[in-house]
């Protein structure tokens, strides 16, 4: 009975949907890798995102979250797609796969989990003795437009520069046309 | 719970790890991609979790995040307008079928 109490506290509700924000992204992540259909990984991709935005909130950044959901769900995910239909047609019989292969990778990514989670259990993470609690998005404006000028701009031309790259790769290639 | 570093860092790992085994077992070039991106959200997860519980100022993190969400940006325009140049020329996707440069 207590523990039906909590579930319905404020805070109870907090942990109850933290934990279908962190089911969403692990269940997207798998789709994304798992399934066989390139256009399910997209989707499952997506979910997975909306998840990470969802983590964003609760760790007290809503713009940071709008700004994955904006970049990452509406436009990243979207030129997959474009990419998925501009290639191989989805009705295509796939080779299957090679289970040693798979086992490979399973063993390779089941070491590194370990390992960085057992560094993990090893670490004392030790706060900055004077903190700011200053989370407004004005203060983010103004450090990227005065201390963090140079980041802001270096974001800009990389855009610039790829965007140029894609659409000189994507058009016909390198000579011989 | 929810106001504990070590669970989002947790999260974070396990989903470098899925990235991860994407990358290592997944043929297709597209869903190599995807797994990247899984990869670069870890990350960004990590620089957010530091910044909310760590850093002396909460502005640095946000900043590092956008700045490796407009790298992800530039990488995915980059690899998807190279994918579908390796198709035109190859007429297929699949990483172990591209090994034109092998001696």
């Amino acid at each position: 009975m207590k523990f039906m109490m909590d579930l319905f506290s404020a805070e109870g509700m907090a942990t109850l949907s933290f934990l279908g924000v962190v089911g969403l992204t692990f269940i997207g992540a798998l789709i994304a890798v798992g399934a066989r259909n390139i256009f399910h990984n997209v989707l499952g991709l997506a979910l997975a995102l909306f998840g990470v935005a969802g983590l964003f909130v609760y760790l007290n950044s809503p713009f940071v979250a709008m700004m994955e959901i904006l970049i990452y769900v509406g436009a990243i995910c979207i030129a997959i797609c474009f990419a998925i239909m501009l290639s191989e047609p989805l009705y295509l019989p796939k080779p299957p796969r090679k289970p040693i292969k798979l086992l490979g990778a399973g063993l390779a990514s089941g070491l590194i989990f370990a390992m960085l989670g057992l560094l993990m259990k090893k670490t004392t993470w030790v706060a900055a003795p004077e903190r700011s609690t200053d989370w407004s998005i004005t203060t983010l404006g103004h450090f990227l437009l005065t201390k963090y000028a140079l980041i802001f701009e270096v974001i800009s031309l990389v855009l610039l520069v790829a965007m140029l790259g894609a659409i000189v790769t994507a058009r016909d290639g390198r000579g011989e046309t | 719970m929810i106001n504990n570093i070590e669970t989002y860092l947790y999260i974070a790992v396990f989903l470098f790890a899925i990235g991860l085994y994407g990358v290592l077992a997944r043929r297709s070039l597209i869903a190599v991609l995807i797994s990247v991106e899984l990869m670069l959200n870890a990350a960004m997860i990590n620089f957010m979790a530091f910044n909310r519980f760590l850093a002396p100022h909460p502005a640095v993190g946000q900043i590092c995040a956008l700045f490796i969400m407009a790298v992800a940006a530039a990488e995915a325009a980059i690899g998807l307008s190279i994918i579908v140049a390796i198709y035109r020329k190859m007429k297929t996707i699949n990483v172990e079928h591209a090994t034109e440069l092998r001696g």
